[in-house]
């Protein structure tokens, strides 16, 4: 069963001329890993916000369409009750840890919840342990680093065990080594627990080889959608200005010159590598 | 920034900064009420020694002292004028009673400042953050008071980079008359108060998405738990009341005008 | 002509944020400063404005000592272009906000609107001259926070993180936007961590780590050496990831350039005819 499912969901921000997503309609499988993309102004970070009720509570507006996510119509359900079944992680680490101690944020939604002490405790001393900051749990959120605070944001997300986890653009601020960590940790959760992710993401080049569901969003559309080797070939991806990981590109080059590498569109630096060592005699 | 550094949490152990917040203003709520109950000198002195074990044991009397200083301008203000008043208003009269009517004026000012200035010097956010949850104050205001700690070094150094920013385009803030120098500002004011604003949006998606306004019956992962030390205070803080009423409603206490 | 001789700085929680740090950056050059999140770049850099002034050391820009210059005078020729956009904006039109550093510096009504006009026209920012930067987007945003700077028409152009939160074609823009600022011989100093970008500018790179510079050269040698990168906590750009795994193969190691990579490549199929 579909975890989340969308038909055509339109959406206009109060005052705006123009809506910021039309006609999307989406399909989300359990446990899938998908990526979003598209260049700013796309709608990805709206369609984001539809997932757990942001829009239209938060925002006002109309939401056109339909819209079930864990079985739930999130137009008729407050954003609190969807809290429980989709965790939302933003893009400024700093603006999403309110509390004075990183183990009371990562508890902040158990407790708004009414969860009681125990139980409470348990959950987040076991999203402290998934994420890797177990150890920092007594310090303030001020001062760690931007990599570490991002942790603390998915730990607070994590608490609350929801099926799906959102991402918008979760390392915009932060280097590409933390990124990566970052990346790997959604990556775990994604596997070892089967928590369905959505990664909104303009890095490719990190994120394309953890995703078999690639969204592509163009001026509130979503132009093309299904499997990221197939999308990343296609001329129009490149067009639309996604910007393609440059192992794919290369591959493409290479293929236009008569060189082929096989069917397997790379993702990956590996990938590629690995295609060429054997094509160049190798194996 | 040197000012929001005394903002910043230090993390100095003694066993006044353990003492769980709500007793702690119960004391100071306490002495409050001890204050106003006395006019004379004396007693208010008492009130006024008895903080200083309290601030020996936590160990602050360099900040204790500091928070004086900052009061006795105040103080004196206060006392000159209560003296220049009752001076004009009983004809050009001045009585060492009335002097030392104001001098207990001005300690009972002394007094409550004090006991405060300990309070605030002895208890962490953290901790009087916590201490509000746990009390019957609405949680909204708990949450408004430690979302407002958390982010004060975030505030200022953002002040920094911003004065920063417009330093590098040539505003120089340290010149011109006080009318200039206000307008200088503006460029930074506005960055930061729209900043601001940004910001709080921010933290209320953020705030929603983790369930904000689920259910009336918060729960909390810590606990305040009273301890011996708690206890104790709280016991000599109804001493203090006890003895105080008793002291005021059948004891005459004597002025020091009367002793000499 | 940007010259640290040897120059230390310490902040007031008394982290030594750079430690005896040399560096010289001639007119016209273009240099990346690479490093891990408080390697001491950007405090680097704030030391080129005079915003920061060296504890030891000293820093002089086209020979004079910072510290005998207000930042407002060295702002003059080192035109600081910040991260956030939002740290800056504060005017009720776009053409107020570019306008503001040249009334500061004292430029003539007429020489503000000329100017205004061409730093609108150089960021395609010209149909929203009269529009508040508020409510402009936040690539938009961003190019008014460098035409404003760009406006006063500095020597030298620093810009701290530009690529942060850009999509891949304003990513594009702005790497033709310095190679144009380049062939107008501007010196352009940029802090950055995103090694992409970097690898298709191929600039001079320099990297640091914990205070101190740790390499110094061709973009070329340091992107592609992965214990240097290792060191200070950054990621081989992809091709150079590809060509490192490709060693057995013989190929050279300092390949970022994916037409060169192709043409590498294509040879070497060749032989293997």
């Amino acid at each position: 069963m579909a975890i989340i499912e969308t038909k055509n969901l339109t959406y206009t921000y109060p005052g705006a001329t123009k809506p910021s997503i039309v006609d999307v309609s989406i399909k989300v499988e359990k446990g899938e890993f998908v990526l979003i993309t598209g260049p700013s102004g796309c709608g990805k970070t709206t369609l984001c916000r539809t997932f757990n009720g942001l829009v239209p509570h938060f925002y006002q507006g109309e939401l056109k369409g339909e819209i079930s996510v864990a079985g739930i119509d999130t137009l008729k359900h407050h954003t609190y009750e969807m809290a429980k079944h989709v965790g939302l992680v933003f893009q400024n680490p700093e603006n999403q840890l309110f509390a004075l101690s990183i183990e009371k944020d990562v508890a902040f939604g158990l407790e708004n919840v009414g969860v009681p002490r125990e139980e409470m405790r348990r959950k987040v001393d076991w999203a402290l342990n998934q994420t890797g900051i177990y150890d920092i749990r007594e310090r303030s959120p001020h001062e760690i680093s931007g990599g570490q605070q991002q942790r603390v944001a998915i730990a607070s997300v994590l608490a609350m065990e929801p099926e799906v986890i959102v991402l918008d653009e979760p390392t915009s601020f932060l280097d590409p080594l933390s990124a990566e960590k970052i990346f790997e940790v959604i990556y775990k959760l994604n596997q070892e627990q089967g928590i369905t992710v959505i990664l909104v993401e303009h890095r490719l080049d990190l994120t394309a080889k953890y995703t078999n569901h690639l969204i592509v969003m163009d001026r509130g559309i979503v132009r093309l959608e299904g499997d990221p080797r197939q999308i990343l070939s296609n001329e129009e991806t490149r067009l639309i200005g996604v910007g393609i990981p440059k192992a794919t590109l290369l591959y493409q080059m290479l293929k236009k010159e008569g060189l082929n590498l096989g069917d397997k569109t790379p993702l990956s630096s590996e990938e590629l590598a690995g295609q060429l060592l054997e094509a160049l005699g190798h194996p | 920034m040197s000012i929001f550094d005394g903002l910043r949490f230090r993390k100095v152990y003694s066993p006044i900064h353990n003492l769980d917040p709500r007793i702690k203003f119960t004391y100071v709520i306490g002495i409050f009420v001890v204050a106003i109950l006395f006019n004379q000198v004396i007693p208010l002195l008492i009130l006024f020694l008895m903080q200083i074990p309290f601030v020996l044991l936590a160990r602050v009397q360099k900040q204790w002292l500091r928070s004086l200083r900052g009061a006795a301008f105040l103080a004196t203000f206060i006392f000159v004028v209560n003296v220049a008043t009752t001076y004009f208003t009983s004809g050009y009269h001045l009585t060492a009673f009335n002097v030392e009517n104001a001098g207990a004026m001005t300690l009972r000012f002394v007094v409550l400042v004090e006991s405060f200035s300990v309070f605030f010097l002895t208890t962490s956010p953290d901790h009087l953050g916590l201490a509000l949850e746990e009390s019957r104050v609405p949680y909204e205001f708990a949450f408004a008071f430690t979302t407002a700690v958390r982010f004060v070094p975030v505030l200022a150094e953002e002040a920094q980079t911003i004065m920063d920013a417009q330093k590098a385009r040539g505003l120089e803030l340290e010149k011109g008359g006080l009318l200039k120098r206000i307008r200088n500002y503006v460029p930074v004011l506005i960055p930061l108060i729209v900043s601001a604003i940004r910001r709080s949006l921010e933290l209320a998606e953020a705030m929603e998405s983790r369930a904000w306004g689920a259910t009336k019956k918060r729960t909390n992962l810590y606990a305040l738990k009273l301890h011996r030390g708690d206890f104790a205070l709280l016991g000599i803080t109804v001493g203090i009341i006890v003895a105080a009423v008793y002291i005021h409603f059948f004891i005459q206490v004597p002025t020091i005008t009367q002793l000499i | 002509m940007i010259e640290a001789k040897e120059i230390s700085f310490s902040y007031l929680n008394k982290v030594e944020a750079l430690k005896g740090v040399s560096i010289t950056i001639k007119d016209g050059e273009f240099v990346a400063i690479m490093g891990q999140n408080g390697a001491g770049k950007s405090t680097l850099v704030k030391h080129f404005n005079g915003l920061l002034k060296p504890s030891k050391g000293k820093v002089l820009v086209d020979g004079v000592e910072t510290t005998k210059s207000s930042v407002a005078a060295l702002a003059r020729n080192v035109g600081f272009v910040f991260q956030n956009p939002d740290h800056q904006l504060f005017s009720e039109t776009v053409e107020e906000e570019i306008a503001f550093a040249l009334k500061n510096f004292g430029f003539t009504p007429e020489v503000i609107e000329q100017r205004v006009t061409w730093a609108l026209n150089l960021l395609s920012l010209t149909q929203y001259r009269k529009t508040s930067p508020f409510l402009l987007s936040g690539g938009e945003r961003k190019r008014v926070a460098l035409a404003s700077v760009l406006a006063w028409d500095p020597k030298t152009l620093v810009l701290d993180e530009p690529t942060i939160g850009q999509d891949h074609e304003q990513k594009e823009i702005l790497r033709q936007f310095i190679m144009q600022m380049q062939t107008q011989k501007k010196t352009v100093v940029t802090v950055t961590h995103d090694v992409e970008f970097v690898a298709e500018c191929n600039p001079r790179v320099v990297l640091m780590k914990d205070g101190k510079i740790v390499a110094d050269g061709e973009g070329k040698e340091i992107l592609t050496d992965p214990t240097l990168l290792e060191l200070s906590s950054i990621v081989l750009p992809q091709i150079a990831q590809v060509f490192n795994k490709l060693a057995p193969l013989g190929f050279p190691k300092d390949i970022i350039d994916i037409y060169e990579a192709k043409q590498i490549i294509l040879k070497a199929k060749e032989k293997t005819r």
